[in-house]
């Protein structure tokens, strides 16, 4: 079927089978390996992208169903001016380890963070909770989002600094 | 934030700006031209023999090319080990099937969808046969896994299949004598440690390149120990090594479940070689969840003799370990891990008989701690019961039996060398830090209210930092095992011709960091700043050889190996610039990105003006070879013997049983810290996989062998919400074992944790007559326990 | 983890959607997809036809119809956790909504799906059986209105038709109600082991009339109809909120599963009736 979509800023015509998942169209069809797979139930988050303007599991989405959307993927978070907000949290507050479910998290959190700019912690942790991390236990997670939004509320964010152990 | 530092300094991750921007590049992010897609069939019985499989209707699907069974395979043996003790597993079921999930023929299709649609196509007659799940079942022998052979594959006791290796003395004398003492107290309880699914997000992946050409293959794969993989493909393939170039790209976490030897990683390969076409295998989850390594599953008694002042006069562990249908790479070495650190942080007479049984369940291996989660939850949950049981403070009966400071190294009651602790001071600071008194009265105030507020606190001493090779390697000829491999640690310092720095390591991060922390560790010794230093990593062509991370390995070998090659490249540039600047190289200091002479700063080199003099060897004083770069090998005395100290505040609902962690602290203690931040972050992940373990997680089978939680949706892995903050301090005694101090962090939290929760937990509700509950304490448990109290 | 393969279209009215349910064999109707989608990656469920009615103009409103509010096909649930009159009119039904999976899950799937669905365990059933929801089903054949009492038949199924879509659900104002739950990871997290959403009519000081609905206990969603009776009458005192707890799992076969034993979940149920009629109740 032939599906156009703008992924990050730019218009794709593709034709796929009606089977094809979101994910694995933007993955192998459009090469945004960032988006990950990281189970086949919704339950794991890591193929998160945010589709009209929505965060959603892109592995539980055909690419059919985006036919017309506007999608945007952890490769569009960051433009001309640097890094998303939310990138820069998750970088300086050690919010990742081995990266994998980062993509979907950094997502997440900013759907989150466009919702509501000044969330609490556990506006937080409920707002990320389709996204599972194994490596973190969310503590270092949820200090990036705090990063994140004090930098987009315009206040002096805390870095790793402000609390790691030495 | 600086870019530079010393050693000790927080440092932002040299790995995360391609990983937030999603630029990462896992096994299933590179892609080949023509590659070709695989689906396993696999089995849905636990046990049956397998009569026939007929792959017609697959192989008539458009798009495939080929079904492989294991007539196609036998040849190439069975799925190599490093620890070969047992069943191994053959590539694919030979005849009969052992375990839900093992993978009977493989499709390959030019994609996954229709590798899908193929598998399903492929009809297999089984027959099916009684299976054994139940670890006692299992030891009673009356259904056999392999038939012929015992389902108990040996059990760790004394020192018969060590000897040589470690000397281990026979089981500790005087504990029968102590339990006839008059004022004898014994606690005795049979507890479980529940299977696990270790389930690191990303999913194992591989992917093969087989090239007739060059006579070599390129694999791809998503491991913790590539340097074994591509010895074990060597040997299985009758290949050098040096023709199998083995890369684990970024790993999106491995936790143990990528410290293994897959039948599939072999399969690829020999699919790769008979279609001449690169291939692909990703699992999905469900597949995860049974073609992966498991881990814990153990089922003993633990047992305390002491006395009321709290002295521990024998400890007592016997237990039946689920090593699950096949031997795979250390499978039965899991609960050997456990015996060595068998007494904890404690001078008490110990004896343990660990039981390796199978079952025909999937194969259980290491899972982060692997082993040593088991034996602290044993233990520390028995002192809590014998605390209980003496109405002893539990801080206090811990302190009573702890080795001291001074009295280090000590030979433990396992006959293990620890190198060195502080444990009383490590508590210390924890309680302090928590205000424990003060925490005690809050609890009894809201129980007083009918709240049920719980105190836990468990300790732990782990060993790590494998290691000497002897004790890494177990002493055995490994390529006798068809598996040439390396055991010891290595670093290469280069610095290149511009003055930039690459180093390259045997041991690669799944998260960990690694190429933050070498950095640092270069940077600290050449002044050259972190910027300028990329860390290399897990390619068996590129790397050095080095036996790969696992058992909180890496920093205490592979970075003493690194620190020591920076030591080596710092002295020969001394030599280089001492020869640029007319002085001696014993004055020549290094700072700000380059070299001068002691006392006069204004005569000096860059990196890069003494690396061209290091490639252009005319410019080199008499004798000095060209090059600017060392190669170290680092094997150490003595593994690593890291502790800590946890405590939980925990809330449980009477009314549902749920259990709320209002607080949770942790004082670890892993010697001398590189990066601080880092650290953190272990210790961080650590616990929440032990919290998992306590609360939520569990790997169930029923009778017939079928696993019940094969999805997340029925695997319930902690969510963000699910978790508190968790605030941590450190104490720091340092090993002699390295020239770094260092010792791992990145099993500690797990191997404190999961039994500093069950302690609070039930302590919450030991006043209403639970004693204990066994994991995990989902709220159905929990109110189940004080329901049987009260009854 | 790879779906089958099947024909895909995407109506762009119901009427066309409805024919082509009627015209297909083995058919599927696609909204969110929540539910429908992980089955098919799974292999569980292999439609030759999956119909979209996402492109379907009207689908996704909810609308204030004077003395019921209808919630359309197309409304996903964070829709239905935030609108103003379904927290206004149907609390029950907008937090069993914000109670349901994750935020991911909220912003793709629909009320109406997860209803016509029929999950056991599933939140917003509840509710809406709580409310006295109507659902609406439309097919070729026609519209019907189906009281949500009589929609719940077993475990993922229903009294809906093959070729009947559900178009949406009508929730009657008026009266007070709330949800709450106790989730598989703890608090409200994940799907309930046990939860109850309680409805009342208290516009005179004592209780007119009221509703029970428990989900996640037995093998459907249920009205607990005896336990609701209890407070029925009475000025919800703790004795009569206790009576109704009591009476929760009256007349139903409750589930047993890697999360709850028989006795367990039929505790749970009362606790939640009673936790459910004292929120209500305040």
């Amino acid at each position: 079927m032939e599906v156009s979509i703008s992924v990050n800023g730019t218009n794709h015509s593709s034709d796929v089978e009606p089977r094809t998942l979101l994910v694995h169209y933007l993955r192998e069809d459009l090469g945004l390996t960032g988006t990950h797979v990281g189970c086949e139930t919704g339950y794991c988050g890591a193929c998160t992208v945010i589709v009209d303007g929505r965060a959603v599991k892109s592995c539980t989405m055909f690419a059919v169903q985006a036919d017309g959307a506007e999608v945007r993927t952890v490769e569009g978070a960051a433009n001309d001016a640097g890094l998303h907000p939310v990138q820069e949290g998750f970088w300086e507050c050690h919010g990742l380890q081995c990266g994998y479910c980062t993509p979907g998290m950094i997502m997440s959190s900013i759907a989150l963070l466009e919702e509501n700019d000044n969330p609490s912690e556990d506006e937080i942790r409920h707002g990320i909770e389709g996204n599972l991390c194994r490596c973190t236990g969310y503590h270092n997670i949820v200090r990036s989002v705090q990063y994140a939004s004090a930098k987009l509320r315009g206040e002096e964010p805390q870095g790793a600094s402000a609390e790691v152990t030495t | 934030m600086s870019t530079t530092s010393v050693m000790g300094g927080i440092v932002r991750r040299k790995e995360d700006p391609s990983l937030i921007q999603g630029k990462g590049r896992y096994v299933d992010d590179i892609k080949r031209p023509g590659e070709l897609a695989v689906a396993f069939v696999r089995s849905p019985f636990a046990a049956a023999t397998v009569n026939s499989i007929d792959a017609s209707g697959a192989l008539a699907l458009d798009g495939v090319h080929a079904v492989y069974t294991i007539d196609d395979v036998r040849h190439l043996g069975v799925t190599p080990a490093q620890v070969a003790v047992g069943t191994l597993r053959p590539l694919l079921a030979d005849g009969a099937v052992k375990h839900v999930g093992e993978a009977v023929a493989m499709v390959v299709a030019d994609d996954r969808y229709i590798a899908q649609d193929a598998a399903d196509l492929v009809f297999v007659d089984y027959e099916p046969l009684d299976a054994v799940v139940d670890l006692k079942e299992a030891m009673a022998d009356s259904i056999q896994v392999h038939e012929g052979t015992p389902n108990l594959l040996l059990t760790w006791a004394g020192n018969a299949w060590w000897e040589g290796v470690v000397e281990l003395p026979d089981p500790a004398p005087g504990i029968q004598e102590a339990k006839e003492r008059d004022d004898a107290v014994v606690v005795s309880l049979e507890m479980v440690n529940q299977r696990l699914i270790p389930t690191a997000i990303e999913p194992r992946a591989v992917l093969a390149d087989w090239n007739d050409g060059y006579g070599s293959v390129e694999l791809w794969t998503t491991s913790q120990i590539p340097h074994a993989v591509a010895g074990a493909i060597g040997a299985t393939f009758g290949i050098p090594s040096n023709k199998v170039r083995v890369v684990a790209p970024e790993v999106g976490g491995g936790f143990g479940l990528k410290l293994n030897l897959y039948p599939d990683e072999f399969l690829c390969c020999f699919a790769s070689k008979e279609l001449g076409r690169p291939v692909r295998w990703t699992e999905t989850r469900r597949e995860a969840a049974v073609s992966s390594i498991q881990g814990r599953g153990w089922i003993g008694t633990a047992t305390i003799t002491g006395t009321r002042d709290g002295k521990i006069l024998g400890y007592e562990l016997d237990a039946i370990c689920d090593m699950g249908a096949y031997s795979q790479n250390f499978t039965v070495a899991i609960p050997l891990l456990g015996l060595f650190v068998a007494p904890g942080q404690y001078d008490i007479p110990t004896s343990y008989a660990l039981h390796c049984v199978v079952t025909n369940t999937p194969t259980t291996d290491a899972y982060r701690g692997a082993g040593r989660p088991e034996a602290a939850f044993y233990l520390e949950r028995i002192i809590d019961v014998f605390a209980r049981e003496i109405g002893m403070d539990p801080a206090d009966v811990r302190k009573a039996n702890y080795w001291k400071k001074e009295q280090f190294p000590v030979t433990t009651a396992v006959g293990m060398t620890m190198d060195s602790g502080d444990y009383e001071t490590n508590l210390d600071a924890l309680l302090a830090r928590v205000g424990y008194e003060e925490l005690k009265a809050k609890r009894d105030a809201a129980r007083a209210e009918g709240r049920l507020l719980g105190i836990g606190l468990s300790t732990y001493v782990e060993v790590c930092g494998f290691g000497p090779s002897a004790l890494t390697g177990l002493g055995f000829s490994w390529a006798g095992y068809g598996l040439p491999t390396a055991f010891n640690g290595s670093g290469v310092v280069r610095v290149q011709p511009d003055g930039t720095c690459t180093v390259t390591i045997g041991t690669g991060p799944s998260g960990q960091g690694h190429q933050t922390t070498w950095a640092q560790i270069v940077s600290d010794g050449l002044g050259i700043p972190m910027d300028d230093i990329e860390v290399q990593h897990g390619d068996s062509n590129d790397s050095p050889m080095g036996v790969g991370t696992f058992g909180s390995r890496s920093i205490a070998v592979d970075g003493s190996a690194t620190f020591e090659a920076t030591k080596r490249v710092k002295e020969k540039a001394a030599v280089i610039a001492g020869h640029l600047l007319e002085a001696a190289p014993q004055d020549v200091q290094f700072a700000d990105g380059g070299a001068h002479v002691a006392g006069s700063p204004d005569r000096s080199v860059t990196w890069a003006q003494i690396a061209e003099s290091a490639y252009q060897p005319h410019t080199l004083p008499e004798g000095v070879e060209g090059g600017l770069e060392s190669s170290v090998v680092f094997s150490p005395p003595n593994a690593t013997w890291p502790f800590g100290s946890h405590l939980a505040l925990v809330e449980v609902d009477p009314d549902t049983g749920d259990v709320d962690i209002l607080e949770y602290w942790a004082t670890d203690d892993c010697g001398n810290v590189i990066n601080p931040m880092i650290v953190d972050g272990q210790v961080h992940g650590g616990i929440a996989q032990g919290i998992a373990q306590a609360l939520f997680e569990e790997a169930i089978y029923d009778e017939t062998g079928n696993l019940l939680t094969s999805s997340l949706a029925d695997y319930p892995l902690p969510a963000a919400e699910s978790l508190p903050m968790f605030s941590l301090d450190r104490t720091v005694t340092p090993t002699d074992v390295n020239p770094l101090g260092v010792k791992g962090i990145g099993e500690a939290g797990t191997i404190g944790s999961a039994q500093t929760i069950v302690n609070a937990v039930v302590d919450a509700v030991s006043h209403l007559g639970v004693k204990h509950i066994d994991m995990p304490l989902r709220p159905k448990r929990v109110w189940q326990a004080i329901q049987d109290a009260r009854n | 983890m790879y779906p089958p393969n099947f024909d895909y279209v995407a109506p762009a009215s119901l009427d066309e959607a409805l024919s082509a349910l009627a015209g297909a064999d083995n058919a599927k109707v696609l909204s969110g997809g929540m539910s429908l989608i992980p089955l098919m990656k799974m292999r569980l469920v292999r439609p030759t036809t999956v119909i979209d009615i996402s492109r379907i103009p009207g689908l996704d409103a909810i609308t204030d119809e004077g003395d019921h509010i209808r919630i359309g096909a197309m409304v996903r649930h964070a829709q239905t956790a935030t609108d103003p009159l379904v927290n206004e009119h149907a609390t029950a039904l907008a937090q069993a909504a914000a109670a349901t999976a994750d935020v991911q899950v909220r912003n793709q799937g629909t009320t109406c799906g997860s209803i016509a669905h029929a999950d056991l365990a599933a939140d917003q059933p509840a509710a809406i059986l709580a409310l006295g929801a109507t659902m609406v089903a439309a097919s070729v054949r026609g519209t019907r209105e189906i009281p949500a009492a009589e929609f719940f038949v077993d475990t993922l199924t229903t009294t809906l038709e093959s070729d009947e879509i559900l178009t949406a659900v009508k929730v009657p104002k008026g009266g007070k109600s709330v949800y709450r739950k106790l989730g598989r990871r703890g608090s409200d997290s994940d799907y309930p082991i046990a939860a109850a959403a309680a409805w009342v009519d208290a516009s005179y000081g004592t209780i007119s009339d009221a509703r029970i609905a428990i989900t996640g206990v037995s093998s459907k969603p249920y009205l607990a109809t005896t336990a609701a009776q209890a407070v029925v009458g009475t000025d919800g005192s703790s004795e009569a909120i206790a009576a109704a707890a009591s009476q929760a799992t009256d007349g139903v076969v409750v589930l047993e599963d890697l999360y709850g034993t028989v006795e367990y979940r039929t505790h749970l149920a009362s606790v939640y009736v009673q936790r459910a009629l004292e929120d209500v109740l305040q």
